[in-house]
């Protein structure tokens, strides 16, 4: 019993960090109808910047949840800022190109931030500093739930309720819903398309750094391309639950999390990441729309 | 004056943006940060002309469509009329292939090397065109294909002891079945998607072959795949690498010719009606999902092809060698020489292949520039560096006519 | 009169929505047959589902083939449907914009061509021989159409009326036995339209088919279509000649609304 509680709480840790990547993908996708590949690369340069930050005021000498809130904060803050940049130089002169372009400039703008990381800093592992506190009350379970663990199931839920709060009640909020519905209409409606695209990428983005800072201080490791598969396992997440869709996006994350921790512990460790791509291509093949998205009306 | 205003603010951004990472360096080992302030003055400076020549380059961009959009198409340039030429092309084309006859017997054994490598790449970026920039298809894991013609060549050898000309069509075989597998259940799905699951089936591919040890020998690979046999002649190293590069050369002229046929063919302008307007296609009495298929399976036959080769010239294969940046090296041959264009893909893979052997400041830099260059094609080429050429028609009755004038 | 294309209780729904219901509709050999209905009554829905764009969810589509008799074409593919004898074209036009004027024509003949991968390869005489007939006759279609001028122009640079009639030129290179014309006078001037009227005659003498079309324009109809029929709210409402059609009340309520009734 210990062993299937073990793997029910590995996969919706790793759940939990697919589905705050996923929510990038998926409001971008809401919006622009464009797969942003470059989206993994953001959650990547959230943990490097993180690790960054920590070494140094590691060095200084802070407390160690210090050091992580300001870690977390400065690589949220950094990882919007690339991913604004990203949308206005790699996206924005593409709004009216044709479907493919702004794909392949996408997995272009992928490949260019992997190169850089691996350039700026290392194209090795990297060893992440352990900055989670331990945590007293989780003592008796310590053996199936270790504190980074913890952190992360607790913090993304946090985040994800603040994002659901914020997208249904918030002016902003409402504006995005109502530019992903039909751009046209909220442009008619005073609503400027552009910031609400530059807002997308930059919440989005802050969701992934938050999700790469977690995961890097959970494994303790880094790498410049830990972003490529986390990237395309989000997506799977996000047409899991139904591209589009906020909500489906945190269930898919949760879903495709425990698919692979089962389907790692009880089939075979080695073909891991094959699950999540059988996954991805049975769903598009068999059900696009995805477990909360609605079936999309072909226009002739 | 706004200009180097707007630039002095961008370069300020570009510099904080990368402040965190490329002014320190973490070294984990010694619990010490690397510290490399010049490298943002480096940023700054670059951001700064960078950014003045984006500026620049945005508003002849502006400027090109305008004129596009009002403007009939300009029928005589010095472009069309160079290459309507059928003298100064065929001229052309006799250099270009004496080039490349004559390559091997001015160079080193190092550079017919690398020169196999570039007419390897002209074979897969011409087979990932049909379905990318005829069909319309953007497929991101055609290094799988690759990877199953290079493995075909790799196992037969090693359980069977076949050799190279006899894996050659298997090898073929076997890709163009992996298209059509991956393809029957893909062709249904819009572009974007149908995107993501070939990105998928090149992953799963690579897992296999890294994980199914027992088979494939996982990351280890397999060595000793032989070179081709020149009528049991006993050839040096060099000699060897020669007619290897004679056999690719061949494989590549094989394609390109049959490439440059399709394309003006009932079925080569089938695909590209598919990739324009799948539903005015079909009215037009194309079976869309043949068109498809057809462009999936021929695509990876020649993958499969370029893996053999690959395998017969390297001589080792591991998946190393067939991951997602592989996939995108190949997207970004066919992005730079222009998709659907046929000439395009010499120039596309020969920059991709050479530019890192031959600038040896650039290669370590290659993939950084790559992702770049894809991303600036598309908003400033999209029809790649050599656009598609419109073909000339003859049309029977205005022959006569033609002649008077 | 020998029967061209009989529809017969077609009906089509999305997500619960009757987009068409229960309609039937019969185009005689040699005949023009008007579709007319307010905007949003089902026409295009209908088109659609007769040129297997949509698959209606009840109703026989019967072709009478001049080779083969009558077929049935529901549920067959649109490329299928084509090659059988029908042939559209749309109301938001759908040229090849990356083709040439006469490419789009040659497009057309897709259906009635046969060289494939291999002959293209070997360059085969046949594959040369074919390619070079479809190519005269298209030029002879645009010749007809009086664009013959354009053939090497790029499709998307042709002025909008122009663009029009090149679509219905890439329709009739399928050598229909129905042509299928989906609101071809939208957008054109007065005089362009009087041409286009002038045109579907012409059309209909020199290729010996049958034609059913969509329009608004009023004065189109009644003087070009031998028979008219109206559909409201995706059912039919009235069918006949047109001036006995222009005086049905059913039809003068549909189009004006209730306060004109009286």
């Amino acid at each position: 019993m210990d062993g299937f509680i073990e793997l029910f709480l590995s996969g919706i840790t790793r759940g939990s960090i697919y589905a705050l990547i996923a929510l990038g993908y998926t409001m971008v996708y809401g919006i622009i109808e464009l797969i942003n590949f470059a989206h993994g690369e953001i959650y990547m340069i959230g943990s490097f910047v993180a690790l960054v930050v920590a070494s140094l005021l590691g060095l200084a000498g802070f407390p160690m949840l210090g050091i992580l809130c300001v870690a977390i904060l400065v690589a949220t803050l950094w990882s919007a800022a690339y991913g604004f940049t990203v949308e206005k130089m790699a996206y924005r002169p593409l709004r009216d190109a044709s479907r493919l372009s702004p794909l392949i400039s996408a997995i272009g703008m992928s490949v260019f931030l992997q190169n850089y990381i691996s350039l700026a800093q290392t194209s090795d592992f990297q060893v992440f500093p352990y900055l989670i506190p331990e945590f007293e009350f989780l003592e008796p379970i310590a053996h199936i739930l270790a504190p980074s663990a913890f952190l992360i199931i607790v913090t993304s839920l946090l985040v994800m309720l603040a994002l659901s709060l914020f997208i249904k009640f918030t002016r902003l909020g409402k504006a995005m819903r109502a530019t992903a519905q039909n751009r046209t209409m909220a442009t008619l409606l005073g609503i400027n398309p552009d910031t609400i695209i530059s807002m997308t990428f930059i919440i989005g983005s802050a969701l992934a750094a938050i999700g790469g800072v977690l995961i890097a201080s959970h494994t303790g490791v880094t790498k410049f391309n830990i972003g490529f598969i986390a990237g395309i396992k989000a997506f799977t997440a996000a047409v899991l639950g139904g591209i589009g869709s906020i909500p489906g996006a945190m269930l898919g994350g949760f879903v495709l999390g425990l698919c692979e921790s089962f389907g790692a512990g009880y089939i075979s460790s080695d073909y891991e990441d094959v699950f999540a791509f059988a996954i991805l291509i049975l769903i598009l093949l068999f059900r696009p729309s995805g477990l909360m998205g609605r079936a999309p009306v072909q226009k002739v | 004056m706004y200009l180097i205003k707007r630039s002095l603010l961008v370069s300020i951004w570009f510099v904080l943006l990368t402040l965190p990472l490329l002014a320190v360096k973490v070294d984990t080992t010694n619990e010490t940060l690397i510290w490399r302030w010049e490298n943002m003055l480096y940023v700054a400076v670059s951001a700064f002309v960078l950014y003045m020549l984006w500026l620049l380059a945005m508003r002849w961009r502006s400027r090109q469509r305008r004129s596009e959009e009002l403007a009939q198409p300009r029928v005589h340039n010095l472009y069309s009329t160079i290459t309507d030429n059928k003298v100064i092309v065929g001229a052309f084309n006799l250099i270009l292939l004496a080039i490349l006859v004559l390559l091997p017997l001015l160079s080193s054994g190092y550079q017919i090397n690398i020169w196999t490598t570039a007419l390897i790449y002209v074979i897969l970026g011409l087979g990932l065109n049909i379905v990318v920039g005829f069909a319309g298809q953007l497929v991101l894991g055609y290094a799988a294909f690759y990877a199953v013609g290079a493995y075909t060549f790799g196992l037969l050898h090693q359980n069977f002891g076949v050799g190279f000309w006899v894996a050659l069509p298997c090898g073929a075989a076997v890709a163009g079945f992996f298209g059509i597998l991956v393809s029957l259940p893909v062709i249904r799905l819009r572009g974007d998607y149908l995107a993501i699951v070939t990105l998928g089936f090149g992953e799963i591919t690579r897992l296999v072959l890294e994980n199914w040890i027992e088979v494939t020998n996982g990351p280890g690979g397999i060595s000793n795949i032989p070179r081709p046999a020149l009528f049991n002649l006993e050839l040096s190293d060099t000699g060897t690498a020669v007619w290897v590069y004679y056999i690719v050369l061949l494989f590549m002229l094989i394609a390109f010719i049959s490439l440059l046929r399709l394309k003006n063919s009932r079925v080569g302008r089938s695909w590209i009606a598919v990739s324009e307007d799948e539903t005015a296609s079909e009215v037009m009495g194309i079976n869309t999902t043949w068109a498809k298929l057809t462009a999936f399976a021929l695509s990876a036959v020649w993958a499969g092809i370029a893996g053999v080769l690959f395998a017969t010239k390297t001589r080792f294969i591991n998946p190393d060698s067939f991951t997602f940046m592989d996939s995108a090296l190949f997207l970004c041959i066919v992005v730079l020489g222009g998709m659907g264009s046929v000439y395009g893909m010499l120039l596309g893979a020969f920059a991709i292949a050479l530019l890192p052997e031959y600038l040896r400041a650039f290669s370590e830099y290659r993939m950084l520039l790559f992702g770049a260059a894809m991303v600036l094609m598309m908003i400033f080429r999209p029809q790649g560096l050599i656009p598609p050429k419109a073909r000339q028609y003859r049309v029977s009755k205005l022959l006569g006519k033609e002649a008077q004038s | 009169m020998e029967k061209a294309l009989e529809v017969s209780g077609l009906s089509i729904s999305f997500g619960g929505l009757k987009a068409v219901s229960n309609m039937s509709l019969t185009v005689n050999k040699g005949e023009i047959v008007a579709l007319i209905g307010p905007n949003g009554a089902g026409k295009t829905t209908f088109f659609n589902c007769v040129t297997g764009l949509y698959r209606p969810n009840s109703g026989t589509v019967r072709l009478n083939h001049p080779e083969r008799g009558e077929i049935d074409l529901k549920g067959l593919a649109p490329h299928v449907i084509t090659s059988l004898g029908l042939a559209r074209t749309f109301q938001n036009i759908r040229l090849f914009s990356k083709m040439t004027v006469l490419e789009n024509v040659m497009m057309g003949m897709h259906s009635r061509t046969k060289a494939g991968i291999f002959t293209a390869l070997t360059g085969s005489r046949y594959a040369r021989a074919e390619e070079q007939r479809i190519v005269d006759e298209s030029y002879e279609l645009l010749e007809f159409l009086n664009l013959q001028k354009l053939y090497k122009a790029n499709a998307k640079s042709l002025p909008y009326g122009d663009q029009r009639r090149l679509e219905i030129a890439r329709a009739l290179a399928a050598a229909p036995l129905v042509l299928l014309l989906d609101e071809p006078a939208a957008g054109m001037n007065p005089h362009e339209t009087l041409e286009l009227k002038e045109l579907v005659r012409q059309i209909r003498d020199r290729f010996k088919l049958s034609v059913l079309l969509i329009e608004h324009d009023m004065s189109m109809v009644m003087s070009l279509s031998d028979r008219v029929y109206v559909m409201e709210y995706g059912s039919p409402i009235a069918d006949g000649k047109p001036a006995d059609v222009s005086r049905d009340p059913a039809v003068i309520k549909a189009y004006l609304g209730e306060e004109y009734n009286a």
